[in-house]
């Protein structure tokens, strides 16, 4: 470095601090593949860390952070020992990855992860943020598998946001990792094998299933399944939809359900409604990071573009799992794997990305897409247009739909009554990101983990697009919500902060350029940089 | 007499300016490589206080009024306030007090209770405040549509998806835009598209001496709304929304030899966590709140950090606008004064000629470098 060179003291050069500590090899996720490739690429000689931010402090599970919970946790959920404790009870491997030697750490939170880039070149070094419920720090990182998994598919209804509507993944989680599920009596969203495997799932722990509701006039799972519901007496509602949840103070009593495009009502009772409709990749880091996605209906929705030894586009970055298209649990093992000994080829021999990422795969399943839009469509031909898409925000289809400023703007002009969607739809393609920011529909603390899909099969719909095409609305650090207090602790930067760029020739009055008083302004420490 | 005005940039600046000509009745068209907005137009403190600029009572006066003039919403809001944590701070801004009461502004110093009434996510540790009767903030997203619409409205026509490959000239002037493997003729030219505007005007071997860098900001939950969202200090700028998020920025920039990033990647960093810092401390009482996004755009800077707004010579018939990193709040006025420039040649209302491209002629070639303005190495 040219230590002549002049400098700019307000620039970012030099001021990032160096990471807090340094992992070789850290895989975020302590799923199967997570698991699978921590346990290997220890033992193939990698020093590995391992984070997974389960178990979530109890109230951030109240926000469905990361699985839609629903509010039907029990209050075992608030004993933060406990919760420790069932996570390695149902999780023999992490035992396993003890004894290989992985630093493991349950309830640690990857909210951030940050290399160099198109457009970033001032980090020393790739660094994931990471945070506990007590403190924030960055770990600095030679490789990463991300293992992060999947998340619920949450499409709306009437009565979404009461306590019992819940997500499948989330009921799983309930019931298999933590035994703390709150409900009786379930009433169960799709019939394909995901509701089928939770409905045996719930039976199985002595749970009551009502029906299963599905909007396609044949069960969808997989033939022995449908029959092992049928060998247990369970209903299965086809050409059917929910209109809307009923409910009391304490949360759902009823899913009122009826036949598609029909609008009589039929009384499930139930305490829970569990959307098993499908489920969703969690690739928030690997947005953050700027991995190439792509839509792959095939794989469950957007996934990072994995070259053949399950390389992202960003060097040194891998992903396996459900987080890279959804699969099963052998399958997610086999690629934790082959993630960790391509991982540790490439720590031998740091190779920049291939240039020209494989070809995609053939499709490795059935498209997905569908059957959800399906369900949308169901969906919206008896449940209308009042329904909820944000959650968070306080947004209907109707409102996302036709652009309308949020309710408490007061916004009732003519123009605006004339702007809807379709006019929008006359400057271009829609894009969840123009919309959420007219609508704040996918705006809130939930980062859109609860709306996402929806708006994109909404928007879809009415605009008679496919929903591969919708652009994926972007993912931003910190992937999930943190106090300010606790995301800057420990953050210290001080030398050479400006408010904006730092030139004082900036914020001279106009009339004083070219004058005296503009050196005298310049002079004068207290004058010269004043951003307002 | 209506001309056909191509306005090249669908940030504030471009919209502004061909809102006014539509408005006049002009017949505009608007070409934007990516979506109206898309760019620091959209990602913003929403600040309108701009007491520095030759447009600043323009700023002013038009800001109440727009609203109403667009038909669409754009969350402006009044006054603005400023916390001095030190007395450095409180005489800088004693300072701006006395500049600003010169301009014919209110202004007044808070003790920390008047503050703390004004702003009640303030806190304890604050020395007093400056007050400002003026000034204000909006919501860049929303104010970028509501031009968009407006000049929609008044029949304008906007472009998406569309970046400007060249233009064909003729006799000095130039005769039409080359989008999309199409010459589209006008009458007239802007060039407001923000980093992007130095190498449109490489295409006339016009300089402009332009930086691009990258800044970020962080945004919270909603928190109950205070009476003034329009809040600095602690070295951020931002606002508090009228939804109730903290949505703030400040800090270092990362310079970019690059102007011409094609992909939309505008990354945030760690930095975040700086700002999050600042942010609890400026507001003690938000200090539980949760960050639940953050944003990066790219801005560009002049050597002086003022802006350029000026008819060219040659081709006659093109005006060109940078707002040099502070372009939002001075939108409304910017966008007439461009519709004058254009049209008459003149603005109408303020004299804007120290904004001259002119005045970097002789600058060397290797400004940049010569004020560390160049990528980190």
């Amino acid at each position: 470095m040219d230590t002549d060179r002049p400098t700019d003291p307000c620039a970012i050069d030099g001021k990032f601090a160096a990471p807090d500590e340094h992992a070789q090899l850290l895989v975020i996720g302590a799923g199967p593949a997570g698991l699978a490739a921590a346990i290997a690429a220890a033992e193939a000689g990698l020093s590995v860390v391992l984070v997974d931010e389960n178990p979530v402090p109890a109230a951030l599970m109240g926000l469905d952070v990361p699985l839609f919970y629903g509010q039907r946790m029990n209050p075992a959920v608030q004993e933060d020992a406990r919760m420790v404790e069932r996570i390695v009870a149902a999780t023999p491997a992490i035992e396993t990855a003890f004894d290989a030697g992985v630093d493991v750490r349950l309830g640690v939170t990857a909210w951030g992860t940050f290399a160099n880039g198109a457009a970033l070149n001032a980090l020393p070094a790739r660094v994931a943020g990471l945070a506990d419920g007590t403190k924030c720090w960055m770990c600095g990182f030679d490789a990463l598998i991300l293992a992060t998994g999947a998340r619920d598919l949450v499409l709306g209804f009437e009565g979404i946001d009461q306590p019992g509507v819940m997500g499948a993944r989330a009921l799983h989680s309930l019931l298999a990792r933590y035994d703390a599920f709150d409900g009786k009596r379930l009433v169960i969203l799709g019939s394909g094998d995901l509701a089928a495997t939770t409905a045996l799932a719930a039976l199985d722990r002595g749970l009551e299933v009502a029906a299963l509701i599905e909007p396609l006039a044949e069960p969808q799972a997989a033939p022995h399944l449908v029959q092992a519901l049928a060998a247990r007496a369970v209903t299965i509602l086809t050409g059917a939809t929910i209109m809307r949840a009923a409910g009391n103070a304490t949360g759902v009593t009823a899913a009122v359900v009826t036949a598609v495009g029909s609008d009589a009502p039929e009384y499930l009772d139930c305490d829970t409604i569990c959307l098993a409709i499908g489920a969703v990749p969690a690739i928030e880091l690997a947005g953050v990071l700027g991995c190439r996605l792509a839509f792959r209906g095939d794989l469950g929705g957007h996934v990072p573009v994995l070259s053949n030894d399950r390389a992202t586009s960003v060097p040194g970055i891998f992903a396996a799992g459900d987080c890279a298209g959804l699969t099963d649990e052998d399958t997610s093992i086999a690629q934790g794997r082959e993630a960790a000994r391509h991982a540790a080829a490439w720590l031998q021999n740091p190779a920049p990305a291939p240039a020209g990422i494989s070809a995609a795969p053939l499709p490795i399943g059935t498209d997905t897409t569908p059957y959800r839009m399906a369900w949308m469509r169901g969906l919206l031909a008896s449940g209308g247009l009042q329904a909820p898409v944000c959650l968070c925000e306080d947004v209907n289809r109707a409102e996302l739909l036709g652009i309308r400023p949020p309710r408490y703007l007061g916004c009732t002009s003519n123009k605006i009554a004339a702007r809807d969607s379709s006019t929008l739809l006359k400057d271009g393609p829609l894009n969840p990101d123009q919309i959420k920011r007219l609508t704040r529909a996918g705006m809130g603390p939930c980062q859109g983990r609860r709306c996402r899909e929806q708006i994109a099969l909404l928007l879809a719909d009415a605009s008679g697009t496919a929903p591969s095409a919708i652009p994926l609305a972007s993912y931003r650090a910190p992937v999930r919500p943190l106090p300010l207090s606790l995301l800057g602790e420990g953050a210290s930067m001080q030398e050479g902060w400006d408010v904006w760029f730092g030139i004082r020739t900036q914020w001279i009055p106009y009339d004083a350029i070219g004058t005296a008083e503009e050196a005298r302004l310049l002079e004068d420490g207290a004058g010269g940089n004043m951003h307002a | 007499m209506s001309a056909h005005v191509a306005i090249i940039g669908g940030g504030v600046t471009g919209l502004s300016a061909g809102w006014w000509l539509a408005r006049a009745g002009h017949r505009v068209t608007v070409f934007e490589r990516f979506i109206v907005g898309w760019e620091a137009s959209g990602r913003n403190g929403g600040g309108a206080t701009h007491y520095q600029s030759p447009l600043f009572h323009e700023e002013q006066r038009l800001w109440p009024l727009m609203d109403e003039l667009l038909g669409y919403p754009t969350e402006y809001q009044r006054e603005r306030i400023i916390i001095n944590f030190t007395p450095e701070e409180e005489a800088r801004y004693r300072h701006m007090g006395e500049l600003t009461t010169a301009m014919g502004y209110t202004s007044e110093e808070l003790d920390p209770q008047q503050l703390r009434e004004l702003a009640p996510l303030a806190g304890n540790n604050a020395l007093s405040a400056r007050y400002n009767h003026f000034g204000g903030h909006a919501n860049p997203q929303r104010t970028v549509q509501a031009y968009a619409w407006a000049l929609q409205d008044h029949g304008g026509q906007i472009l998406q998806h569309t970046a400007v490959d060249g233009f064909t000239t003729a006799r000095g002037q130039v005769t039409g835009i080359v989008a999309g493997g199409t010459t589209h003729g006008c009458d007239a030219v802007v060039i407001a598209a923000g980093p992007q505007t130095a190498s449109l005007l490489q295409h006339f071997d016009i300089d402009l001496p332009l930086a691009s860098a990258r800044a970020e900001m962080i945004v919270t939950e909603p928190l109950p709304l205070m009476p003034i969202g329009g809040v600095d200090g602690n070295g951020l700028y931002g606002r508090q929304t009228l939804r109730g998020n903290l949505a703030y920025g400040g800090g270092p920039h990362e310079w970019l030899d690059d102007s011409d990033y094609q992909q939309p990647a505008r990354p945030s960093t760690p930095l975040l966590r700086d700002l999050a810092r600042r942010l609890a401390t400026m507001f003690p009482r938000a200090a539980h709140a949760r960050v639940i996004r953050s944003w990066a755009g790219i801005i560009e800077n002049t050597p002086d950090g003022r802006p350029v707004i000026d008819r060219l010579t040659s081709p006659s018939n093109v005006t060109v606008a940078t707002m040099s990193s502070v372009g939002f709040g001075l939108s409304p006025a910017t966008g007439r004064a461009i519709a004058d420039l254009v049209t008459t040649g003149t603005c109408s209302f303020a004299d804007i000629s120290k904004l001259g491209i002119g005045r970097f002629a002789g600058l060397s070639a290797d400004w940049r470098e010569a004020r560390g303005w160049v990528t980190a190495q």
